[in-house]
């Protein structure tokens, strides 16, 4: 075994004692293993004929089980995108044993099984129960999956760690008695920190979370009325400033407002962000303040003491006493060129002496976007456990990180991962894309993206010519839904069936960060072939025009759409 | 997205309720999994006769998702027109290792 | 049709009147919340129980005022995934302080059945066909509850029994 820091695994504690994840105390065991039986009768009465396929449909929904293209698809939570080793462990023995040996990251920060049988989905929802996960509301016109920073608690720059507080949403949303039949899915996104990762500007409530600098109080800045899709919109803000304590009975008003006036006429038009615009938003934050000023907000009161005691899951790992320098560390890049690349692009800032943040690239070159195979997950569990406290977190753009590594230990992971394949030197570079399932799974969409993720990234696959394109975000989506983030691509690529035929529009200038914006369509589509030349056109334009050290958003700010345009369409 | 049949030759597709397979209405009322061997219907009350039939079926909790999908017949038997359901006939086209596209033909 | 309370079928004391049918001379009624409007003088006048049926976009305020005339609210659910009654409910029990019944009817499955007492819902309307034991089990598979709502008290959460207010004496 190779050397380790882990003072869990010194000490003969269990390797993830000290993973940044809620873990279940006798209520949410009794909840979560009762939901199991509950989903197991629904199931024996779905099977009987007691219920139609069309009362079962959301319930199956509600508890992550689709039926896509070839099979049924279950879509597991990982709240936040926190996991420990164990529960990573548990989620490769479910691919391998009632799958077909990988699962699929998601844009959420979720995981997929693409084939599981509806007979068995009752005992996978049991195993995940038996590690404190569950498939709850991973599906459904109900309050989604928390989303947030894949780097909370670490990050260097991060001003309030937002696990505490996307936790106690994930309760309070669960099986809400009043928000459980929405319009529409909904969807809620939380950051700490002004460098936005979570991209909450685009999320149906997007928070973040800060501290007054007089009181010292925490407290958020709420957006409302944001999403993607075929109507995208930018959140507008609700409020500057909600204090912890009011932020429940706040949502309960959002929501409130949203489930009696959102539009139940039509399913494209039924999301917040309709309604917020349709209505205008000062008409609608008007009846958001009404509402709040009258519900018996003691009731929703969220006590100093709760906040306490939740936080208590995510207190920091026992961190080591480090220099700021690591010598073998600076020695291994120096001796180690692919290394020294890796550590450009995977690493970030931890906000601990001698620490680092190591993104683990789920986007090899010519791979499929944010899929692991089982004994790709069991590798990084036990990466976990040596170097990073045995947690793992999953990026919304369907990578891994470990969170806590020791720099003296970078080396060493690297080549681990590098040896499962999951050490591919592009996080945030052009090969990094973002992509839905598309038509090779979904039942909904029109046009494949996984193959032109791996097209464009094989074009691409010099990883030198990568780094010197810098931060480049490719974002895929096999239709309008949108799942593939296109909206918010610096390049964006949109999937339209034209006739029977793939066709893919691009879009520029859409950035999922703090200056969030949404893509503009460049003009006509390219066909299947076409569009991987016509990504290489934008790139290219762009290494003509930029300055020394511009990145593409950048130049593409400075310089407007009209050159890219041009070199695109001047031919035709 | 699910395209609206409009052709006058059409099969009838569906997902098995227990395990999720698609499968096609084959000759004789029977489900097949391969869709070269999915029944042409010809003509729009060949097409409804058989969409009752595989309605009842989902009613017997047999299948669900039932839906008519425009084909065409050629040498290799029934061929759906668009891609999404050519796909579904095959499975990921990024792995083509899994789905039907894997199986061993049977003699 | 059989209308249940706590999961079991009741004797059942209204009457549902639609709008084209004539008004009995006596015994409890419900009518559409038009027809209390139109006629509420000479339903007032019978001096029996009256109800009030609303359809789901008709929002708990259009009735607000009225609360105190009548015993019985009924909220329609047109489809099952239709989910504006959840508030209406809530807002006649929390907001309005109605200590009447509340009804739900329409297409209800019974998996909904535990969220619709959370909310303050009373007594379901079923088709006969449907009832069964599904309904009384509904009520009881799941024990825990992590937010504040109204009804019967579940097993306490973290998180509920922190919720100001919440906390069990």
């Amino acid at each position: 075994m190779p050397d380790t820091h882990s003072p869990a695994l010194r000490s003969n504690q269990p390797a993830d004692a000290h993973a940044a994840v809620y873990r279940y105390d006798e209520f949410d065991k009794t909840f979560i293993f009762e939901r199991v039986e509950q989903f197991r009768a629904q199931v024996e009465r779905r099977i009987k004929g007691e219920i139609t396929e069309e009362e079962f449909k959301p319930i199956r929904l509600m508890n992550g089980l689709y039926l896509q293209l070839h099979a049924y698809m279950l879509r597991v939570a990982v709240p936040y995108g926190m996991l420990s080793s164990t529960q990573v462990r548990r989620l490769a023995r479910i691919a391998r044993v009632y799958d077909k040996g990988y699962g699929h990251f998601t844009t959420r920060q979720n995981i997929q099984f693409n084939w599981p049988k509806l007979e068995d989905v009752p005992a996978i929802l049991h195993e995940l129960a038996e590690v404190d996960m569950h498939a709850i509301q991973t599906s459904g016109n109900c309050i989604r999956n928390v989303t947030t920073d894949q780097f909370c608690g670490a990050a260097a720059d991060e001003l309030v760690d937002p696990r505490v507080y996307a936790e106690i949403l994930r309760q309070w949303s669960t099986l809400h008695p009043e928000f459980t039949y929405l319009p529409r899915k909904f969807k809620i996104a939380i950051t700490g920190s002004p460098n936005d990762r979570a991209a909450v500007q685009v999320h149906d409530i997007g928070l973040i979370a800060k501290k007054d600098e007089v009181t010292g109080r925490v407290g958020f800045t709420v957006y409302v009325g944001g999403g993607q899709g075929r109507t995208p919109y930018l959140a507008v803000k609700a409020r500057d400033f909600v204090p912890v304590e009011e932020i429940i009975g706040y949502l309960e008003a959002i929501l409130r407002v949203y489930n009696q006036l959102g539009r139940r006429d039509n399913i494209y038009k039924a999301r917040i962000k309709i309604t917020v615009n349709e209505m205008g938003p000062a008409k609608f934050l008007g009846l958001i303040e009404e509402e709040y000023a009258r519900l018996p907000r003691q009731k929703f009161h969220v006590d100093p003491a709760i906040v306490d005691a939740i936080q208590t899951h995510f207190a920091a790992p026992p961190w080591a006493d480090l220099p700021a320098v690591s010598e073998s560390f600076e020695a291994a890049k120096q001796a180690d060129p692919a290394f020294a690349r890796w550590t450009r692009t995977n690493l970030t800032a931890h906000k601990t002496q001698g620490y680092a943040i190591a993104t683990i690239s789920l986007k090899p070159i010519g791979g499929i976007p944010g899929d692991a195979e089982s004994s790709q997950l069991e590798t990084v569990a036990d990466l976990a456990d040596l170097y990073s406290f045995g947690e793992v977190r999953v990026t919304h753009e369907q990578n891994l990180v470990l969170a806590h590594v020791r720099q003296d230990d970078l080396y060493a992971l690297w080549q681990a991962l590098d040896k499962a394949g999951l050490g591919t030197a592009n996080a945030g570079l052009i090969s990094d894309i973002i992509a839905c399932p598309g038509l090779d799974y979904c039942a909904l969409a029109n046009t494949r993206a996984i193959p032109v993720a791996q097209r464009i990234a094989e074009r691409f696959a010099d990883l030198d010519r990568q780094h010197d394109l810098g931060e480049l975000k490719i974002k895929i989506s096999g239709c309008i839904n949108a799942c593939g983030h296109h909206h918010v691509g610096h390049i964006g690529i949109l999937g339209v069936d034209k006739k029977g035929e793939e066709f893919f529009q691009i879009l520029l200038g859409g950035d999922a960060g703090t200056n969030a914006a949404l893509g503009e369509i460049v003009g006509p589509g390219f066909d299947y072939d076409g569009i991987i030349d016509a990504v290489e056109v934008v790139v290219n334009t762009f290494v003509k025009l930029r300055q020394p050290g511009e990145i593409f958003i950048k130049t593409l700010a400075r310089t407007g759409h009209a050159p890219f345009k041009e070199a695109l369409y001047a031919r035709a | 997205m699910l395209v609206k049949a409009k052709g006058t030759q059409q099969s009838v597709a569906a997902s098995r309720l227990l395990d999720g397979e698609a499968v096609w209405l084959g000759t004789g009322n029977i489900w097949v999994e391969d869709v070269a061997l999915a029944a042409v219907f010809d003509g729009a009350d060949a097409i409804a006769e058989a969409l009752c039939f595989a309605k009842a079926e989902e009613k017997r909790q047999v299948v669900v998702d039932v839906y008519p999908l425009d084909v065409e017949i050629t040498d290799q038997g029934t061929r759906p027109t668009h891609l999404r359901e050519r796909l579904k006939g095959i499975g990921p086209t990024v792995r083509r290792d899994l789905g039907k596209q894997a199986r061993q033909p049977t003699a | 049709m059989p209308v249940l309370d706590r999961g079991l079928p009741i004797d059942d004391r209204w009457t549902d009147l639609a709008d084209d049918q004539d008004m009995p001379a006596d015994g409890a009624v419900i009518v559409s919340l038009e027809r209390w409007r139109a006629d509420r003088d000479a339903l007032t006048a019978r001096r029996d129980a009256i109800g009030v049926r609303l359809k789901s976009n008709q929002l708990a305020t259009e009735i607000s005022s009225d609360l105190g005339s009548l015993s019985l609210v009924a909220l329609e659910f047109p489809k099952f995934r239709d989910g504006r009654a959840f508030s209406a409910a809530r807002e006649l029990r929390e907001r309005f302080d109605y200590k009447g019944e509340i009804r739900a009817f329409g297409h209800i499955i019974p998996d909904q059945y535990l969220f619709l007492t959370r909310v303050g819902v009373d007594t379901v309307v079923v088709p006969a066909d449907r009832v069964g034991p599904a309904w009384a089990h509904a009520l009881k598979e799941i024990s825990v509850a992590f937010q504040p709502a109204l009804g019967r008290e579940e097993g306490t959460s973290l998180l509920r029994r922190h919720l100001k207010g919440t906390v069990p004496a």
